[in-house]
């Protein structure tokens, strides 16, 4: 019991002082992660506008492929992605491995399913008779597939809100595609593993709380965007 | 009017995340660009970084953190430093992923170097590996020589419960080494112990957090002592046997042969081996948390050899 007040303590001097070590490595977090959240949403956004508005014969297993990949294991796509980067890999040229551009690579691999599940149901779900009004307006393609996004719009900021929740509190990927080299691969979660290890409780707890205002604060930007627009 | 508001403040999110993450680490833009370079256009890595895979007790003890100032105040380098055993640095190193390795398994490591993957090795540190258990000792062994005492505590965990051990169970140097005091105690580490009951626990974790769950289970550990002593203040296991010839832990650093990845950053590499032989370093190995812990958690390699066990030369002698 007198860790956790101690770490809570301890974490809120440290976050009112602007201690650099604490901020440093939570703003790295907030990098890798919102590089992966963007990229992830350009390849998965339009995957899953094609997915809802066509047919064609083994959708129904990417789909469900797409539903399975949501648990897909951290661990695993570090062991991937590690395999795949590392210089005896296939892409061993690019010198990547250990690199905060790994960690995007595989934090980016790790929320794609996510993005393009919960869009692809919130195309789904969507009331037809919008569909047929926006065609019967004369859309063309691309004033179509716009429309249909403002449409579900809301599902989308949420959807990518809990993409970027789920690749930054991520912990097994990140240490061993980034090796958590401190000063450059250490993030938020990589950091709490180690110091925890180390017997600094108070530390981790100081980066665990950041952590979840991290998530507060996204959450709290997504619900007031949402408010503006009601 | 809405969209441009939400599009606006979506920006000004997006670019000011930029911006922090650009001034909180310079590293993130150069370090793509750098390592790409040095595969088709320069057989010599980027100068800038060299990788260095280590045993975690080096990096637990905070010696490395030290030394990594020192060196980077007079060089032009950034030192990589990723922990993660000496079964995990020597995988690593053989799939050409770092440039250095500084581990603690001389069996292994002559393996590494006899396959050609390793050059140049130098003994630059030694401590003495105990076992640490509960002070009430459940098990008695304390003072007994190591064999002896691994004997005696697969011997008491059948009957008295409250005699656990934890191993690292990670293919580290300490493990290896605990695996050479049953195998020279006269048991199968595959059959007779791992997965033997529940007296035995594999934690798979490095030597602090394993420190640390020995310390929660008050149960026995095989520990380096330089970590062991770092460690001392946060929990109450005490060394139970520390005195015995298996015991001896000796710390190498070993370059990654050039000529089986020619990328890797060898120029740099044995900068840093050799640093790590300098007078003045093996001084500040020695004195190393003399004065937090009251005594030294290494010993200098510089004129123990005869000691080690090793020639003169991968003691004291700087790589030609």
């Amino acid at each position: 019991m007198y860790e956790i007040v101690e770490g809570f303590l301890t974490a809120i001097h440290l976050i009112v002082t602007f201690d650099p070590d604490v901020y440093e490595v939570a703003f790295r977090s907030i990098y890798i992660t919102l590089s992966a959240t963007l990229i992830a949403s350009i390849i998965s956004i339009p995957i899953a506008l094609f997915l809802a508005f066509r047919t064609f014969p083994g959708k129904r297993t990417i789909i469900n492929l797409v539903h399975t990949l949501y648990a897909l294991p951290t661990v695993l796509i570090g062991l991937v992605v590690f395999l795949m980067l590392s210089r005896q890999g296939p892409f061993g040229f690019l010198g990547l491995l250990f690199t905060p551009g790994a960690m995007i690579i595989g934090q980016t691999i790790l929320v794609i399913p996510i993005i393009i599940g919960l869009t692809y149901s919130a195309l789904v779900a969507m009331d037809p008779v919008i569909k047929d009004t926006i065609i019967s307006l004369g859309a063309n393609y691309f004033q179509f597939m716009a429309s249909i996004l403002k449409e579900i719009r809301f599902v989308v900021y949420a959807t990518v809100a809990m993409a970027f929740g789920r690749a930054i509190s991520e912990v097994g990927a990140a240490i061993m595609i980034g090796g958590n080299i401190r000063g450059y691969t250490r993030v938020l979660t990589t950091s709490i593993a180690l110091e925890t290890s180390m017997g600094n409780i108070e530390f981790s707890m100081a980066l665990g709380i950041i952590l979840l205002f991290i998530a507060l604060v996204v959450n709290f930007v997504m619900t007031s965007i949402r408010r503006e627009a009601d | 009017m809405v969209n441009k508001k939400i599009l606006l403040a979506a920006l000004l999110v997006v670019a000011a995340v930029f911006m922090c993450g650009c001034t909180s680490d310079g590293g993130t833009d150069t370090p793509t660009a750098t390592t790409v370079a040095p595969t088709e256009t320069s057989p010599v890595a980027s100068p800038e970084f060299l990788k260095i895979a280590t045993t975690t007790s080096l990096d637990n003890t905070g010696l490395l953190a030290d030394l990594k100032d020192r060196f980077e105040k007079d060089h032009d380098v950034t030192l990589q430093i990723i922990a993660a055993g000496t079964g995990k640095a020597l995988e690593y190193g053989e799939r050409g992923d770092v440039d250095v390795l500084m581990v603690h398994d001389r069996a292994r490591e002559d393996l590494f170097m006899d396959n050609g993957y390793g050059i140049n090795r130098r003994v630059f540190a030694y401590n003495y590996f105990m076992i640490v258990g509960p002070e009430s000792d459940p098990a008695g062994i304390a003072g007994m020589a190591p064999e002896e005492a691994f004997v005696t505590l697969i011997e008491q965990a059948q009957t008295n419960p409250d005699v656990v051990v934890v191993s690292r169970g990670d293919s580290s140097g300490t493990h290896a080494k605990e695996q050479a005091i049953w195998a020279s105690a006269g048991y199968n580490y595959t059959s007779d112990i791992s997965g033997s009951g529940d007296w035995y626990v594999e934690g798979g974790q490095g030597m602090g957090a394993t420190l640390l769950m020995a310390n929660e289970l008050q149960a026995y550990t095989v520990s380096d002592s330089g970590t062991f002593l770092a460690y001392k203040g946060d929990i109450d296991l005490v060394p139970v046997v520390d005195e015995g010839d298996i015991l001896l832990n000796i710390y190498g650093a070993m370059m990654i042969n050039p000529e089986k990845y020619p990328y890797v950053n060898s120029e740099m590499a044995k900068e840093w081996i050799n640093f790590l032989v300098t007078p003045e370093i093996q001084q500040v190995i020695a004195e190393f948390g003399v004065e937090e812990y009251g005594q030294p958690l290494f010993f200098p390699s510089l004129g123990n050899y005869e000691i080690l066990g090793v020639t003169q030369e991968e003691a004291e002698s700087p790589i030609p």
